[in-house]
């Protein structure tokens, strides 16, 4: 048993003869249901959840149409009981997949979410100096900026996992952005026990990343436990399917006969390909991926 | 050999926990911690390698990189991704990689040994159940080491094991290695950490992290995956007291949910629980949930609830709920031991916010037992705690929080401080000044003779406090004196609690600070209470800018509390202006004014919103007097009964 932050300081102090109790030993009439890694990783996200909500003014979830934004919009009204109770941002490239849009416009409604489409601006208005991969993704940066002027909001809820990619790793839950929407990766705030930084600067907002600590195996799971919906282009057609899902023209399948969510759990237990292979822009230069991260990218 | 070969990446299904037999897996979180260079991220590097954990090309694409920059390869710039930190050649931040023993998912959080990075030891630390502290053979325990020995303790972490790294460079020798073997577990021990292992190994070389190799034939204790291996992980804290601190209360619909996190202990609808630090007592009538609600069942440490109660009772964010026989302590001081972060020292004196899991109080330092810097080897007391260092200090609280001392309690008896809306510090709760356990109390305590309804029946109205807040200038006390005629003249019993006229007297002690505003706001709350227990209608007129301390006031007066906000235009106030304060304050003669800033809160939720720039004064006592006849204050017969006299 576990739970996925800040539990240290309970580990000194549970005696070994509670440590080694199991259900039913000594309290088995009135004993809680056990815990497993899924509910724990929950319930650490439904926490973040409702401290972004209360401790800041004006949030929205942005809202990517992949697996990981789907998990968080599910843990959302799992935090909420049953609603989104602020805006769903989708900021769009205008080059995501049909299978993306259409479920976007499905489920926008069946889940009664406040959706905002924004767009995003024309490629020539983005770096000239970046690799085309990345370029391309720094529109969306661009475009996320744009909202986030209309808007006004002081926090941002992200759907980044710490298994995805090393900078990312190195994010904190709640994760401070400069005025130009930047991350400052050399001076991040102390988080501990739970006690995240809510207060950002004047005019700066806050990224929170309320599935920061779940992997993508976990993602995966809970979306079978839950019985969430996908897009299709995750499973395997043809022998290929996709892992992640960004641009059309930025993204590639991965080989795969994966056909459904129990093989997909399967391959990943077996395979040594990064999660983010797929995706162009992280293989263009050794560090533009940070660079990007730097200026706001997710 | 002690690993499973079986390659698995680091975004492997470890999460699910299961083996392929079904059995499951537990997992654990481990942190390694130490000086600067004495070789965390090769040690990191090298489990990784050894347990098969690698993605594939990563090793390749790392040499690779190193010899395009015409360096040798290191182990450690496996976690070293980032372009910045290969510049600077040191960990900046925690990362966070996954691998297999032979019956543990590690979960490992890389920290930063270098000084400057010591917040971030402390977030990875703070997320571990066990951490490895590696010393350099060579250089032995250096400053560093004995401080992330000391945090690793403040922390909470208990599980320690020892690694004496680079021992190729010390030619593997025995004596070294017990010369360092005893420096720190003594160091160790007078922190009651008992290390679970103390291991010589080279990470560059391999020896002693999975296998024991020739040059360390000497050694017969674990290897680090060994010693990785029996760690046991953390867990949740049933067995305790009930402790839910409130996060946030809903009301998306018409369930009034008390929504937060178990932090211990277990509950069930139906459990008679207290509500901290108020000490009002409410039956839990459901436990709410989605997709399906209500759940049945007892729900245990470690769950995101929300709960419904069976009666209206004014809770807030804060809030602890506990069962009424086992509450945690109320207080208003404590002793707590800390580590410091911020650039400025901490003094005596200072003001601080202190945040007790959701609670979140002002403080102010009132005084400094300890203050030492726990790198150094003699330490020397300091009447400040300087940044990285860690110390001893009293508290003294603005409001009352519920809390238990940390032995008691290791999820509520801790806290952090904020400096600026940041992170400063933390810490452990030694001791609350309480001194007992706060009594609950079920209903008022009535000292009077009287029975409260002898007096509503003469008065023909309930007590209440009729809490008027605006600008200053907004018509407050032009109200509050109209509403107090009209209602002596219909046969009841007002009584005018002005702010200004109280600070003659009974506050004649209090400033303008923002703690001193509290305070007055405290007082005024408690006097008008007591009117109202005994059934007047105590009239408040008083700024009362900030909405946490109107919430207090809320709070004392619980059920009886209306609130009025005087929304008359700031523009009008200050054209209005009958004392010339704004005068004064625009003339820079008046500190701590309200009302030329934006320093007033306006209330979200007032029962009652006037704007007396719309309205008379005799229009204004209507609306008054009909929000407290519909809010059960006011009886609707006043008339009738004169016409029964």
């Amino acid at each position: 048993m576990h739970l996925l932050k800040d539990d240290s300081a309970a580990n000194g102090l549970s005696s070994p003869a509670l440590a080694e109790r199991a259900p039913g030993q000594e309290f088995s009439a009135d004993l809680a249901p056990s815990m497993d890694h899924l509910d724990q990783l929950e319930a650490q996200s439904i926490y973040i959840f409702r401290e972004a909500f209360g401790r800041l003014k004006k949030i929205a979830l942005l809202w990517s149409l992949g697996k990981d934004s789907n998990v968080m919009i599910w843990l959302a009204r799992k935090a909420f009981f049953g609603r989104l109770p602020f805006p769903a941002l989708h900021v769009d490239t205008g080059k995501k997949f049909p299978e993306m849009y259409r479920f976007r416009d499905h489920y926008g409604k069946e889940w009664e979410l406040d959706l905002r489409v924004e767009p995003c601006p024309p490629i020539d208005a983005v770096d000239p100096t970046l690799p085309p991969a990345a370029r391309s993704a720094a529109r969306k940066t661009e475009g996320l900026k744009m909202a986030l002027g209309k808007y006004g909001f002081d926090g941002l809820i992200a759907g980044i996992r710490r298994d995805e990619e090393a900078t990312r790793a190195k994010e904190r839950v709640f994760s401070p952005r400069g005025l130009e929407g930047n991350w400052d990766v050399r001076d991040q705030p102390p988080e501990f026990w739970d006690h995240f930084n809510a207060s950002p600067p004047q005019g700066a907002h806050l990224r929170i990343h309320p599935i920061l600590h779940w992997t993508e195996a976990d993602i995966w799971a809970y979306t079978k436990r839950e019985n969430i919906p996908i897009i299709p282009l995750y499973l395997s057609q043809n022998g290929k399917r996709y892992r992640s899902l960004g641009d059309q023209d930025i993204t590639n399948p991965v080989a795969s006969t994966a056909s459904n969510i129990d093989e997909i759990l399967v391959e990943l237990e077996q395979t040594k390909v990064p999660e983010r292979a797929g995706r162009a822009l992280d293989h263009e230069t050794e560090d533009a991926f940070e660079r990007l991260r730097v200026a706001g990218y997710l | 050999m002690n690993m499973i070969v079986t390659p698995v990446s680091p975004a492997a299904p470890n999460g699910t926990n299961s083996m392929p037999n079904g059995t499951t897996r537990p997992q654990v979180r481990i942190v390694i911690v130490g000086h600067v260079d004495h070789g965390k991220s090769t040690l990191v590097g090298r489990l990784l390698h050894e347990t098969g954990s690698l993605p594939d090309g990563k090793l390749e694409m790392l040499k690779a990189v190193s010899a395009r920059r015409g360096m040798p390869f290191e182990w450690s710039f496996l976690l070293d991704a980032l372009q910045t930190e290969r510049d600077q050649g040191i960990t900046i931040d925690t990362t966070q990689i996954r691998f297999r023993t032979n019956s543990r998912d590690i979960v490992l959080i890389d920290a930063p040994g270098h000084a400057e990075f010591l917040r971030n030891m402390i977030t990875g630390a703070s997320q571990a159940d066990g951490a490895v502290l590696i010393i350099d053979a060579l250089e032995g325990v250096r400053d560093q080491t004995r401080r992330h020995g000391y945090l690793l303790h403040l922390l909470g972490v208990k599980q320690v094991a020892i690694v004496v790294n680079k021992m190729d460079r010390v030619d593997f020798s025995a004596e070294r290695f017990k010369e360092i073997s005893d420096e720190i577990s003594a160091h160790l021990q007078g922190l009651g950490v008992k290390p679970t292992a103390v291991i010589p190994i080279s990470a560059r070389d391999g020896d002693g992290v999975a296998e024991r190799t020739d040059r360390i034939g000497w050694y017969k204790g674990p290897t680090v995956v060994e010693a990785l291996d029996g760690l046991e992980p953390a867990r949740p804290l049933e067995a305790l007291a009930l402790r839910l601190p409130v996060q946030a209360i809903y009301k998306f619909d018409d369930r009034r949910i008390v929504a937060g996190r178990i932090e211990s202990g277990s509950l069930v609808a139906g459990d008679e629980i207290v509500i901290m630090p108020a000490g009002k007592i409410a039956r839990i009538k459901t436990v709410e949930s989605w997709p399906v609600t209500p759940v049945a069942g007892r729900q245990g440490a470690g769950r995101s609830v929300g709960i419904t109660l069976d009666r209206e009772l004014f809770v807030e964010r804060g809030d602890i709920i506990a069962h009424a026989n086992s509450a945690p302590r109320e207080t208003r001081r404590l002793r707590a031991r800390i580590f410091w972060l911020h650039d400025k020292p901490l003094a005596k004196g200072d003001q601080l916010l202190v945040r007790c899991g959701p609670k979140e109080s002002r403080a102010t330092v009132v005084a400094i037992e300890k203050a030492v810097d726990p790198g150094e080897l003699s330490s020397v007391e300091n009447k400040a705690i300087g940044r990285n260092h860690v110390g001893e200090i009293d508290i003294s609280l603005s409001n009352p929080i519920a809390t238990d001392p940390y032995t008691e309690n290791p999820r509520t008896g801790r806290l952090v401080i904020e400096v600026s809306g940041r992170i400063a510090g933390g810490g452990l709760v030694l001791s609350v000044d309480a001194g007992q356990r706060a009594v609950p109390v079920d209903i008022v305590p009535v000292e009077s003779a009287l029975r409260p309804d002898e007096r509503s029946a003469r008065y023909q109205h309930n007590g209440a406090v009729v809490w008027l807040t605006g600008l200053p200038a907004s018509g407050k006390s032009t109200l509050a004196k109209a509403l107090e005629r009209r209602l002596f003249s219909n046969g009841g019993s007002p009584i005018l609690l002005d702010g200004d006229t109280l600070r003659a007297g009974l506050n004649s002690d209090l400033g303008f600070s923002t703690a001193d505003r509290s305070e007055n706001i405290r007082r005024l709350a408690e006097v008008a209470t007591h009117l109202a227990r005994n059934g007047h209608i105590a009239i408040v007129a008083a700024v009362s800018p900030a909405r946490e301390d109107r919430a207090t006031a809320r709070r004392i007066a619980d059920t009886s509390f209306r609130e009025i906000h005087v929304a008359t235009p700031a523009e009008i106030c200050e054209e209005r202006d009958p004392k010339g304060h704004y005068k004064k304050a625009r003339a820079g003669a008046l500190a701590s004014f309200t009302g030329i800033g934006n320093d007033y809160e306006r209330p979200e939720a007032a029962e009652l919103v006037i704007d007396t720039s719309t309205r008379t004064v005799a229009e204004a006592a209507d609306e008054i007097e009909q929000m407290l006849k519909t809010t059960g204050v006011l009886f609707d017969e006043v008339v009738d009964l004169a016409a029964n006299i």
